[in-house]
């Protein structure tokens, strides 16, 4: 798109915003990348500005109002030192049993020493993102900020800020066994802000298992706005599963860009225990025909978490199949917010979506607001959506105790299942074991 | 010889007020099987509710000892390791969790509580695979969320798997041919006859007779308007099932 001139500029007003323009201000010479990278910053930034940070009027935004919850910006993290790596080595301890590749990220910052960059298989390419931007390097020139279109204010600052992150290519035809596991870990003691930025490109036929955590200090207001961008190629299969498991006073802003080619096969879910504030955006989009797109999200939340899910899922191309499935299990004030878009364009006949939340109140002052949309514009397209927020079924509580169990194990075994429903669709074992014993560590932790 | 069971004066509620349980007495000794008959609305399955400590009930007056021990003071899972087991009428489902899993957290769950050897998983599997096969429950069953998709003789079937495992000392059978054919009605007949010992008494509640051809009672009451109004032999069931309830109905009003 040409420049535009008379873009209406709304000044930014809040302090967190007004630290974020100094922050670029003084960051943007700084930050990797040539020419074209900056000048897409630039523009990234200017979208920022025009927005300011969402709020409850920007309607993606209406049950997360970051201007509210983000009082004020942290200061961009400096590279790790060597205490923070040594912190760092432990992280990811959750999948230690996956003998996953390990990428790690520490502060924002890829630590090549930390990650296993040993024995790639054929076909499969790492770099860090900092080099990868400074360098010019093809495939992020030719994807970076060109998978899915989004004018969000977040993935915008992101743009503006991003620092590192990792580049993974699977040549056509490649099939990665080993999965690959993006370790992101805060140790600062102080608040940061890391803003990073990966690019995974998939091609076709290729296949590869992608799991991304990320965790932090208890007690520590840290900042993290990371991105992710992926294509999945043609007839390739993609499986990803992001774990957020950060500190207890952390803001975790994350957005998902995928474009998906046709009969490829690509699966997300989410699985979130940790954090204050945590916004998992997802933008997918199905741009070939007879696709099959699982989506899936758990939150486990207690305490005054607030959890925040967005999904739009674009089928472009006929035959796609989609199925959406998210739960969350509140405890004491928390708040799960669970936003849901299917669009079906008129090229998409033959589209099979299906869309389900389901939240669990285990308080009365727990909340959770499901916002399912279709929009259709295909006549021939199977979709649907469903939504429930209900508490623990009493007769099954009464029923499992009746046979000797109790109350709290038989809860645990209904919550267990309920979350099940997520889990026990993820096509790698090591995955779905971790996950299950995650939750049955928040269930014991549970007051 | 001690009772195992002791009701006495029993009075319960339905939360909200209303009297479901009017003074009843009971005793239970080892070994004995009693059947209660009564119309609908008797109260009868408030009965087994009440006994294995459902919510929404109230206690309002007496009260009932089991194995000597205070049973209205514990909670429905500790009642269940004492030696309780209730049948249900409608066994719910229970999606996500598997029927073996199930199985293998409820007994070892009574056995911790009583401080007995808690099983391996081979030694349940094994277990319970065996007593599957008498009741014609296969491994497909057990994999399967429990009762989920079962249908009705399938879910007394696994019921009774339940009881057979758990080995109780009293077994409170609500309503168990409900849902059954003939076939199912003796599949699960012979399950609870199997059962039978000098030690072990069962509590069988119906409003048919038909069920009392396969599990023999000892003694039979008529229950009405909450409380046992008429006991006697088990010729009794088969004087119900000629002349009614309605004889009874006016001797408890």
């Amino acid at each position: 798109m040409a420049a535009q001139t008379s873009a209406p500029i709304r000044p930014l007003k809040t302090s967190a915003e007004l630290a974020l323009a100094e922050t670029f201000a003084a960051a943007r010479t700084a930050l990797p990348g040539g020419r074209e990278v900056a000048a897409q910053r630039a523009a990234a930034f200017d979208t920022f500005a025009d927005a300011g940070l969402p709020h409850r009027r920007v309607e993606a935004w209406r049950y997360t109002d970051l201007r509210a919850l983000m009082r004020d910006a942290k200061p961009l993290a400096t590279p790790p030192d060597a205490q923070a790596k040594a912190q760092a080595a432990t992280a990811g301890a959750m999948l230690a049993g996956l003998g996953a590749r390990r990428l790690v990220l520490v502060n924002g910052a890829f630590v090549p020493e930390l990650s296993d960059l040993a024995a790639l298989e054929p076909g499969l390419s790492i770099r860090a993102m900092a080099q990868a931007l400074s360098d010019g390097d093809a495939l992020v020139s030719a994807h970076l900020g060109k998978t899915v279109s989004s004018a969000d204010a977040v993935l915008a600052l992101n743009t503006a800020l991003m620092g590192d992150g990792v580049v993974v290519h699977v040549a056509r035809g490649a099939v990665i066994a080993r999965p690959i596991e993006l370790v992101c870990v805060t140790t600062e003691a102080t608040p940061v802000a890391t803003f990073t930025r990966s690019l995974v490109v998939v091609e076709d036929e290729a296949s590869l298992t992608l799991i991304e955590s990320h965790e932090g200090p208890a007690g520590v207001a840290y900042q993290v706005n990371t991105a992710l961008e992926l294509v999945v190629g043609a007839g390739a299969s993609v499986e990803r599963v992001k774990i957020t498991t950060e500190g207890s006073d952390a803001v975790h802003l994350a957005t998902l860009l995928a474009r998906v080619d046709a009969h490829a096969r690509f699966s997300n879910t989410f699985f979130t225990t940790g954090g204050a504030v945590v916004r998992n955006q997802l933008l997918l989009h199905l741009a070939g025909e007879a696709i099959s797109a699982h989506m899936g999200g758990v939150s486990l939340l207690a305490g005054k978490q607030h959890a925040d899910t967005l999904l739009s899922v674009d089928h472009a191309a006929p035959a796609g199949e989609s199925r959406e499935s998210f739960r969350a299990v509140l405890d004491g004030s928390s708040q799960d917010i669970f936003q849901g878009k299917i669009a079906v364009r008129q090229a998409a006949q033959k589209t099979d979506a299906r869309m389900l939340s389901r939240a669990l109140l285990l308080t009365e002052t727990a909340e959770a607001c499901n916002k399912p949309e279709l929009e259709i514009f295909a006549d021939d397209v199977q979709c649907g959506h469903g939504c429930t927020t209900g508490t623990l079924d009493q007769q099954l509580r009464f029923y499992l105790m009746s046979r000797g169990i109790p109350a709290k194990e038989a809860e645990a075994l209904l919550i267990q299942a309920f979350v099940g429903e997520v889990v026990d669709a993820i096509g790698n074992e090591g995955v779905r074991t971790a996950l299950t014993d995650a939750t049955q560590a928040w269930l014991l932790g549970r007051e | 010889m001690a009772p195992l069971l002791e009701i006495k004066d029993l009075h319960a509620e339905i939360a909200g007020g209303r009297k479901i349980i009017n003074g009843m007495n009971l005793t239970i000794n080892p070994g004995e099987v009693h059947a209660i008959m009564g119309p609908n609305g008797a109260g009868k399955s408030t009965l087994s509710y009440v006994l294995s400590g459902k919510p929404g009930y109230e206690i309002t007056g007496g009260e009932v000892l089991f194995r000597g021990v205070d049973l209205l003071a514990l909670s429905p899972d500790e009642r269940a390791a004492q030696g309780l087991f209730l049948c249900f009428q409608y066994p719910l489902e229970i999606p996500g969790v598997s029927n073996m899993a199930f199985l293998h957290t409820a007994v070892n769950s009574q056995r911790r509580k009583r401080g007995e050897v808690e099983f391996t998983s081979p030694e349940l599997v094994r277990k319970v695979r065996e007593l599957g096969k008498t009741l014609g429950i296969d491994a497909d069953m057990l994999k399967r969320p429990v009762n989920v998709g079962f249908s009705g003789g399938e879910k007394k079937r696994n019921e009774t798997l339940q009881m057979m495992l758990l080995e109780p000392y009293l077994c409170v059978l609500d309503e168990a041919d409900s849902g059954l054919d003939i076939d199912a009605l003796k599949v699960v007949s012979n399950g609870v006859n199997a059962m039978r010992s000098p030690e072990r008494s069962m509590l069988v509640i119906t409003h048919y007779q038909r069920l009392l051809d396969y599990i023999v009672p000892d003694v039979v009451h008529v229950f009405s308007a909450g409380r046992i109004v008429h006991s006697g032999g088990k010729e009794l069931a088969l004087e119900l099932e000629a002349t009614g309830y309605a004889q009874y109905q006016n001797e408890a009003a």
